[in-house]
């Protein structure tokens, strides 16, 4: 089988109840993946699938060569079986152990004489020394997510799953987990998949970013890569990229290896792509970091590449950096939102209702299959 | 005081309860767990005695035990005697209608596991009968307990069944309750007094006690 050579987790689902899904996912060791969607998307689904808990009518898992499931072949391990390590959106703490019982609980595969030490070494692990005897109604929210962690790392696991292990703990104690456990990724060699509605979170944490939309794996693939080029409008929508445009195809210029879209009575250069023909309709996306502010006081680099004429429509200072919405040619309908340095902002008397030239880097420019808006 | 009462209402409360327990673990648990068809009717067949007369209760089964039914025959082909009147009989009704004192305070308590601590449980290789065992069950504890006591303190009193289905034979099937009826008909107060003193005590303890268990299930699930 093709999954002998396969190493990390390899995993296709379908079902159409009792909630569609058509997901396919690859995570290698080491690596982290980010499971992102709404609420509703199937997240959590999957990831009780990797474990066993829950079984789709039609699908195929394996990891590291172990096949886990597969429905052609009427294979399907229970969760003792597979070897992965869950930590619980709200932890699921034996209430009636302590920190150290809940992580012998999962040492069975350990002679019984060393467990207590396996799991101190564990508890060591995510810094819980001196709090082994505690129960978990004795524990805040961050330490028991800890608890949570290093039972789900007692197994040895072939793989980690963790849903939505940061979304019950205040914003304090979040950034410090996330830390944590992007420095004990890397001494752990095995998948890791994690199920966020967080996408600064996803993008923060994760090598690849998965993107899910009702039970479907849209696009995988480094968080830059689907920030900056989203496979579709769709996926941009799920990526909260606000800047999502339709456009026409003009032309293809092969010598400056640039693809120009007309947009809104504007010629926009873009990064070259030629599976749009001339003529066609596409939707178009810039990231925030490709729109260049043209400067009162001196010229910007890039100042020279698509300039858009606009009115400011919002100027918000959120600490250091000032978050600015440009209506383009005035026109509410059509925003155009990026961030520039608060003192910038300052700087250049950037005010509601104030004209502002901007620059649309052409390489920021990505172009997309057109999908009409849908209302969100 | 009548001792022997006394010893023999003990005597079925302690066959009641050691026949009873494992069963009811495993339909309280069934129940709380598993979805299955019929099983809005199963509870509801569990909480019949509750509100059935005693009388009803003991008349069914008195003929359900009789020498012309199916079950009374097999009994006593196998047996050589009659279901009737006997200290077997006795402990079968005993057990029929202990049953919701026994399945329910379980089933609540196996209810308020939640579910993602038993996949917990499997995701951490703990095999069914393990996370049984080992969770599952001490967290349950309090209601096992106080399906225990319940049962036990309702045999001790239970007086109309007993009444129907054994009768009132000294040693066989007399037990502490019946065996107060049978001394204020015969006007002899004093014993009959003693006697539900006891009972009274008893019943109190076992309310107290029942109380502090639901207590602590309600604390540590909170």
């Amino acid at each position: 089988m093709a999954d002998a050579v396969h190493s990390g987790l390899t995993v296709r689902f379908r079902q159409a109840l009792p909630i569609p899904l058509d997901a396919a996912i690859e995570c290698g060791p080491g690596e982290m993946l980010a499971l992102v969607g709404p609420s509703g998307s199937g997240k959590s689904t999957i990831l009780r699938m990797i474990a066993g808990l829950n079984v789709p009518s039609q699908g195929r898992a394996a990891c590291n060569g172990d096949l886990w499931l597969d429905t052609a072949t009427g294979v399907c391990l229970p969760p003792q079986a597979r070897s992965a390590g869950l930590v619980f959106q709200h932890y699921a703490l034996f209430p009636h152990l302590s920190a150290r019982g809940n992580v012998e609980a999962a040492l069975g595969h350990l002679p019984k004489a060393d467990r207590g030490r396996r799991a101190r070494e564990l508890l060591a692990l995510v810094h819980l020394e001196g709090m082994e005897e505690r129960r978990p109604g004795a524990l805040s929210g961050g330490q028991q997510q800890r608890v949570a962690l290093a039972r789900a790392l007692a197994r040895e696991p072939k793989v980690l799953l963790l849903d939505e292990p940061f979304s019950a703990v205040d914003q304090v104690t979040r950034r410090k987990l996330q830390w944590e456990v992007a420095q004990l990724r890397r001494a752990l060699e095995i998948p890791i998949v994690l199920v966020t509605h967080d996408l600064d979170e996803a993008a923060a944490l994760a090598d690849v970013m998965c993107i899910l939309h009702r039970g479907e794996t849209l696009q995988a693939g480094p968080p830059m890569e689907i920030l900056n080029r989203p496979a579709s409008a769709l996926v941009a929508r799920l990526a909260d990229l606000r800047n999502v445009y339709e456009g026409r195809v003009e032309g293809h210029d092969p010598e400056r290896d640039m693809t120009r879209i007309r947009w809104r009575g504007y010629t926009l250069e873009a990064r070259r792509n030629d599976r749009y023909t001339p003529g066609a309709r596409v939707s178009w996306v810039i990231p925030p970091a490709g729109v260049i502010l043209h400067r009162r006081d001196r010229p910007s680099a890039g100042e020279r590449e698509n300039p858009v004429r606009g009115v400011i429509g919002e100027c918000v200072v959120l600490g250091e950096n000032a978050s600015i919405t440009v209506l383009v040619d005035g026109q509410p309908d059509t925003r155009l939102g990026f961030t520039v340095p608060a003192h910038v902002a300052r700087r250049n008397g950037l005010e509601r209702g104030g004209p502002v030239v901007v620059s649309l880097l052409a390489d920021g420019v990505h172009l997309m299959a057109w999908e009409a808006a849908e209302p969100s | 005081m009548d001792t022997a009462a006394l010893a023999l209402s003990l005597k079925l409360a302690w066959w009641t309860a050691l026949l009873l327990l494992p069963f009811s673990i495993l339909v309280s648990r069934a129940l709380a767990f598993r979805r299955f068809a019929g099983r809005g009717f199963v509870e509801a067949l569990i909480a019949l005695p509750l509100v059935l007369p005693p009388t009803v209760l003991g008349y069914y089964l008195l003929v359900m035990f009789g020498g012309d039914s199916l079950p009374g025959r097999v009994f006593e082909a196998l047996a050589g005697r009659s279901l009737v009147f006997t200290f077997e009989g006795l402990l079968l009704a005993s057990i029929l209608f202990n049953l919701p004192f026994a399945i329910q305070p379980m089933q609540r308590a196996f209810e308020g596991i939640g579910p993602d601590l038993r996949e917990a449980a499997w995701v951490s290789g703990l095999s069914g009968w393990q996370t049984f065992l080992r969770i599952e069950l001490p967290l349950a504890w309090p209601g096992v307990l106080s399906a225990l006591v319940l049962t036990v303190a309702h045999t001790l009193g239970e007086f109309g069944v007993v009444l129907m289905v054994g009768g009132n034979i000294p040693g066989e099937t007399r037990t502490l309750s019946i065996a107060i009826y049978d001394r204020v008909q015969a006007f002899d107060d004093a014993a009959a007094a003693t006697m539900s003193a006891l009972l009274l005590a008893f019943s109190f303890l076992a309310i107290g006690l029942v109380h502090l268990l639901t207590r602590r299930i309600g604390s540590r699930h909170g």
